[in-house]
């Protein structure tokens, strides 16, 4: 039973991570038709805001260690340190929460610059070539990021708070046995508010209104007399924040290094594709549906009746709902189809 | 929206010059000639870029064949297939396990490793090609992730997992009888394949497969392949059943690549589930893309470009820029080095994302549309001067 139950959260969490990213490639799609192969270096960009979050509050100064006394040592101390004492410290140890500051403006940035730069010039051309040249965007940006931060895993820890792991047995009445670390649990709660924000955002506001209906028919709503392209523009950036913020908030559980992106941009694609192209609750169901599922298929018990299951489970469904619903789940119908 | 969706208007423009049937039989002979010579006299013309040795100049014939192969599918029917790598993996291995079973003599091995490309593309395909454009790309995509998984875990008896599938001194080799001390090499009847006799076993099949794909492209068959990709619809309309027809084209496309990979397997007996991963397919697409996809020389021309940069350029380090921004004064040579050095030696992918990126956005026929607007500027200015 805590087993069970251990995975179906990890299935939740990982769920959580493809379902924003899937929303984010699925309003791109939706709004303005185009199949966004950057959006994993997104994810990765928004993990890296976390990383250089850290890094600019941990810029240190030498100063004398005054603890050696037999030679002249010296020590790197935090500037924040020096200025505020413990509550530097403390800002310190809260960096990557912190980096939601740094996050959302840059990210926003990044999205509005792609988006005018270069996504504008292929609404009208084909998909492959879309996917080629976001594709290429791709490789540029995750070996600009290798170049600046190096090859390697950087870790960002979690809030000493809630580094620990919680007592989810307890709360349930399972016994003590049952613990799931914080951070997950941080995680999953964020992930849900931030999927329940962007859909309260299209469904509850006007600006939010105007996607919806450009979604359905473009034409018309700019017949209206409405600038559909400038707030189609503006959805791009916020995808481009909802994919930054949750790589941003991944990075304790995955110490964020340059190829993270491609890794989730893979899955992600499946996620849409078995969701459905251009339906929102598809992508976030079959975000959590696949994320469950690869967790209950690497549970040893899953794994000793078919073996392998857990290393394929994800295409095998991918490949099984393309076969029955063509349109996946939720699929709308004449999106992309022949 | 059909395959059609997947091929673009930029695209038609630069397959038209040499995919219009005006151009004789004659002329694709000449062509053909042309090309042969120039791929059997590699070691000769590439000394002077320093990329005449038996390692790079076989990658140039292997990856050429893949991409030829690739080109049949994409370039033809407009199917972009993200999933091509698995069928090189599967054509390695088949290869290799040839190596081991039967004989170290290449030429069962190839057979082996162009069947099993051809009978997995077949599976694949036949599932795969109920649907188009994208939904097409990602499951190819996931075949041959389950293939690059499943190798790495559960086939590890059959694909010897991170290690990769090597030689043994014990392997049975029924057809060579016992083996002497130290591993055998792979060869043609006697003759070791190892350096250049090895690249001139790819220049020849390089050369088929060239043949072939000029062949294919000339026949009924390729025309039907390019009315697919023009409009699959419309074919579908007038009563002509299209399936067949891209699966044929799959198939052909997928056992390119098992000879591509069995040909890896051939001049270094190794196979390694790497060569099934992604990354792998995807490359085949930026070079198919960068030289030009539905031409015939084209995705040739985009595999050995990349594979020159990413063998040479990746060599590049600080001291060679210097070198050869030598002629530039002090400080500007200096500068030069700062600025370049970025882009090659480890950065090489950070020169061939950007490259590929300009491709697309400017040249979307790749280099060979580049190559026939160069022409036909030429062309022009030369009849105003006649005039």
């Amino acid at each position: 039973m805590d087993a069970v139950i251990l995975q179906a959260l990890n299935g939740l969490d990982k769920g959580g991570a493809y379902a924003l990213i899937a929303l984010g490639l699925t309003l791109i799609f939706g709004t303005l038709g185009v199949v966004n192969f950057a959006h994993g270096a997104l994810f990765m960009l928004g993990a890296f805001c976390a990383v250089t979050m850290q890094k600019l509050l941990t810029l240190s100064r030498q100063i004398e260690d005054t603890s050696v006394t037999f030679f002249k040592a010296y020590k790197e101390v935090p500037y924040l340190k020096i200025w505020f004492g413990d509550t530097g410290l403390l800002l310190i140890d809260y960096s990557v929460p912190l980096a939601v500051l740094l996050t959302i403006p840059v990210m926003l940035l990044i999205g509005l610059i792609m988006e005018r730069g270069l996504i504008q010039y292929f609404y009208k051309r084909s998909h492959a070539e879309q996917i080629l040249v976001t594709f290429g965007l791709a490789i540029v940006v995750q070996e600009i990021i290798k170049a600046v931060f190096g090859a390697n895993p950087i870790p960002t820890p979690a809030p000493n708070v809630v580094a620990g792991s919680a007592d989810i047995g307890t709360w349930l009445g399972l016994g003590p046995t049952l613990v799931y670390p914080w951070w997950r649990l941080i995680y999953l709660a964020f992930s849900a508010a931030i999927i329940a924000g962007v859909f309260a955002f299209l469904r509850f506001t006007t600006f939010g209104m105007v996607v919806r209906a450009g979604m359905q028919d473009r034409e018309t709503v700019g017949l209206l007399g409405i600038d559909v392209q400038r707030r189609f523009t503006i959805v791009f950036g916020l995808a481009a924040v909802v994919a930054g913020l949750a790589g941003m908030m991944y990075t304790p559980i995955l110490p964020p290094d340059y190829h993270m992106g491609m890794e989730f941009l893979v899955l992600s694609f499946v996620v849409v594709v078995v969701g459905g192209m251009g339906s929102l609750e598809g992508a976030v169901l079959a975000g959590f549906l696949l994320g469950i599922l690869q967790s209950f298929a690497s549970m040893n018990e899953v794994k000793s009746i078919i073996p392998g299951i857990d290393q394929i489970i994800v295409y095998l469904v991918a490949v099984v709902v393309l076969q029955v619903r063509p349109r996946g789940l939720l699929g709308r119908r004449g999106v992309m189809e022949g | 929206m059909s395959a059609a969706t997947i091929d673009s208007p930029g695209n038609q423009k630069a397959v038209a010059p040499s995919a219009n049937d005006g151009g004789s039989s004659r002329a694709d002979h000449i062509k053909f000639l042309i090309f042969a010579l120039a791929v059997l006299t590699m070691p000769i013309w590439l000394s002077p870029i320093g990329a005449a040795y038996p390692d790079l100049v076989q990658k140039f014939a292997i990856f050429g064949i893949l991409a030829i192969g690739f080109n049949i599918l994409f370039g033809l029917t407009g199917y972009l297939s993200f999933g091509h790598a698995a069928f090189l993996g599967v054509g390695s291995y088949a290869a290799v396990w040839s190596f081991k079973l039967l004989t170290m003599n290449i030429v069962p091995a190839i057979l082996f490793g162009v069947l099993a490309g051809g009978v997995f593309a077949l599976l694949i395909g036949y599932v795969s090609l109920r649907r188009t454009g994208i939904y097409f790309s990602i499951l190819t995509l996931a075949f041959a992730q389950m293939s690059y998984n499943l190798a790495y875990s559960v086939l590890t008896p059959i694909t010897n997992g991170e290690t990769g599938l090597q030689l043994a001194l014990h392997d049975p080799r029924i057809l060579d009888g016992p083996a002497g001390a130290g591993l055998p090499s792979t060869n043609l009847f006697g003759m070791l394949t190892v350096g250049y006799t090895g690249f001139y076993v790819c220049a020849v099949m390089l050369i088929l497969a060239y043949y072939l794909a000029m062949r294919i492209r000339r026949s009924p068959f390729g025309m039907a392949l390019r009315a697919i990709k023009s409009n699959q619809n419309r074919m579908n309309y007038t009563g002509f059943n299209t399936r067949p027809y891209t699966l044929a084209a799959f198939v052909i496309s997928g056992m390119y690549a098992g000879l591509a990979g069995s040909l890896m397997a051939v001049v270094d007996p190794l196979a390694g589930a790497e060569r099934m991963q992604w990354t792998a397919s995807g490359e085949v697409v930026l070079m198919t893309i960068l030289g030009g996809s539905g031409t015939l020389l084209g995705p040739v021309l985009g595999a050995g470009i990349i594979k020159y940069f990413e063998n040479i350029f990746s060599a590049f380090n600080d001291q060679v820029l210097g070198r050869i921004f030598d002629f530039l004064p002090e400080g500007l040579q200096e500068a030069a080095v700062v600025l370049f050095s970025p882009f090659v030696g480890e950065g090489w992918h950070l020169t061939l994302g950007v490259v590929f990126m300009l491709i697309v956005i400017f040249l979307p026929g790749g280099v060979m549309e580049g190559v026939a607007r160069i022409k036909a500027r030429f062309d022009r200015s030369r009849s105003d001067t006649a005039r």
